[in-house]
């Protein structure tokens, strides 16, 4: 018991937890649009691409949210016209952008002194670090991004599913495309904190993953997401204050670990569990074919 | 692709036919308004076509639809549902009956419950007509329905194509199958990246047309009699 009323004796233990909750719970969200749409490189990208931001204004003195929301959002729009035109190869474009964006932010931060302490940092999170001023600022811009994306659930789901009949019924494609970009670029930003630019992404795209192998509904797969998110990071944080190891790559091996035991035991698309139905599926072949059903066992 | 210039009225049912590359997908995404025609108009009911997209149903070709998707038969068809309620609206109980009533109606009824990527090919073509009769569409736009479906599935989708043009609705069908194109389209569109010849099925659908839309990529087999073994 005291294994997990320890830890939270400490308050900068309990602004973790409640920091760990509230984005993995975000995560988890915005994530399975992320799995659904194949955004991860884009995902990666626009993690990359904000370190300037969070570079500047951590030399400014400023709450690195507010640098890493100008460039997220800039980059955002700069992803969703560039995969507007057809004329650049689109993977390759954003690849080099990305990559120089990050550049730019090592070397921003090179010129200033205690370098290797403060990349560190800024690279891999600090969620041990956060205020409780950060905790609020989490929480609200949290409830906004989660509102609007469930209030065009139905839009962002029939534009994942199929863009063609979405631009044929005439709705707003670019805008829709865009709007989606700055929700999962403001989730990255308000993430950065807990594991950091390089490992951000795996909170975002592992959770989703993991539902996805346990559902074949998108509601079921989008509550799944978030407890799963939101109980990975609870998790990695005691084991990281149990074992001493760095907080936000402990949540990250956390998720993997549970993703992994989906990927065994998952009840359809698991390997255990495929491979069952496929042994039972001999059976139940001829009862489909009796009833003059066609159906194609998966 | 240039030179298509065609005109019906409502009800047509208009075959699109061509060689591969000879700009049926193109043309049929000019009408969803995936692309944009450099120069020229679409029109549907006298307006501009994109001011009429609410009621543009698109039945996709299998091949690019994402089976693995989470969704069931039913959330799929419900999409068709979801222009005509607006932003901010969820589909209500009305919905789902009508959802379900279209899937009764092509035959998958009690299965809306189930993942799409547990129906045959002929059974997921259906998912996605149904999706487009609950739209109340006045187009509706099928690419390649035919392809890799039985005889039986082919019975329903006719039906159904049927009975969009019966109730006013106009439909376009981008085909390989030149059967069907005989046997369910009023109109005929011959493309061969430039537009080859339009019109009613029955003077445009001649052996002449077709050679100049395939070239030498077909022979023809006109009026070959077929002798059954007596038992």
């Amino acid at each position: 018991m005291s294994w997990l009323t320890e830890p939270l004796q400490y308050g900068f233990m309990q602004r973790a937890m409640m920091e760990v909750v509230i984005i993995g719970a975000l995560c988890g969200l915005v994530g399975c649009f992320v799995v659904l749409r194949g955004l991860a490189f884009i995902g990666d990208a626009l993690a990359h691409a904000v370190f300037p931001g969070v570079v500047l204004s951590y030399i400014a003195g400023q709450s690195i949210m507010i640098g890493a929301f100008v460039f997220g959002g800039m980059t955002a729009l700069g992803i969703g016209i560039l995969s507007r035109s057809r004329r650049v190869s689109e993977d390759s474009a954003i690849g080099v952008v990305f990559a120089a964006f990050f550049a730019l932010g090592v070397v921003i931060l090179s010129r200033q002194g205690g370098f290797n302490r403060d990349l560190g940092s800024l690279l891999f999170g600090n969620i041990l670090g956060v205020s409780m001023n950060d905790v609020w600022i989490t929480a609200v811009i949290g409830v906004v991004v989660a509102g609007i994306l469930l209030a065009l659930l139905k839009e962002f789901t029939l534009l994942a599913f199929d863009p063609t009949m979405a631009r044929a019924a005439g709705y707003p494609v670019f805008a829709l495309d865009v709007l989606l970009l700055l929700l999962v670029s403001a989730t990255i930003v308000v993430s950065l904190q807990t594991v950091g630019n390089i490992l951000i992404l795996a909170l975002i795209v592992t959770p989703p993953a993991t539902a996805r192998l346990l559902t074949d509904r998108l509601g079921r797969m989008m509550v799944a997401s978030v407890l799963i998110a939101a109980s990975c990071g609870v998790m990695g944080l005691y084991f990281s204050y149990h074992a001493g190891t760095a907080a936000g790559a402990t949540i990250v091996l956390t998720a993997t670990a549970v993703f992994l035991l989906a990927v065994v035991f998952a009840p359809t698309h698991g390997l255990l569990g495929g491979y069952l139905q496929r042994r039972r599926g001999h059976h139940h072949a001829h009862h489909f074919h009796a009833a003059g059903e066609e159906v194609e066992l998966s | 692709m240039a030179g298509v210039d065609a005109r019906v009225a409502p009800g047509a049912i208009v075959g699109v036919i061509g060689p591969n590359g000879s700009g049926k997908s193109t043309l049929l995404k000019a009408i969803a308004g995936v692309l944009r025609p450099h120069s020229g108009e679409i029109m549907l009911g006298g307006a501009p076509i994109r001011q009429e997209a609410t009621r543009i149903a698109f039945v996709p070709q299998r091949e690019e639809v994402n089976w693995d998707f989470p969704v069931t038969a039913r959330d799929v068809v419900m999409m068709g549902r979801y222009r005509a309620l607006g932003w901010l609206r969820w589909p209500g109980k009305a919905d789902r009956e009508r959802a379900d009533a279209a899937l009764e109606r092509l035959g998958l009824g009690g299965l809306g419950h189930r993942h799409i990527s547990q129906f045959s090919g002929g059974q997921q073509q259906r998912i996605f007509l149904a999706r487009a009769l609950v739209q109340e569409p006045r187009l509706v736009l099928l690419d390649e329905p035919f392809t890799g479906i039985d005889v039986h599935n082919r019975a329903i989708v006719h039906e159904l194509i049927r009975a969009f043009a019966d109730d006013g609705v106009t439909v376009l069908v981008a085909t390989h199958d030149l059967d069907e194109v005989r046997a369910t389209t009023t109109h005929v569109l011959c493309l061969n990246r430039d537009m080859v010849a339009f019109g009613p099925t029955p003077t445009t659908f001649t052996p002449a047309n077709l050679r100049a839309t395939f070239g030498g990529q077909m022979a023809m087999f006109e009026q070959v009699p077929i002798f059954e073994r007596a038992p």
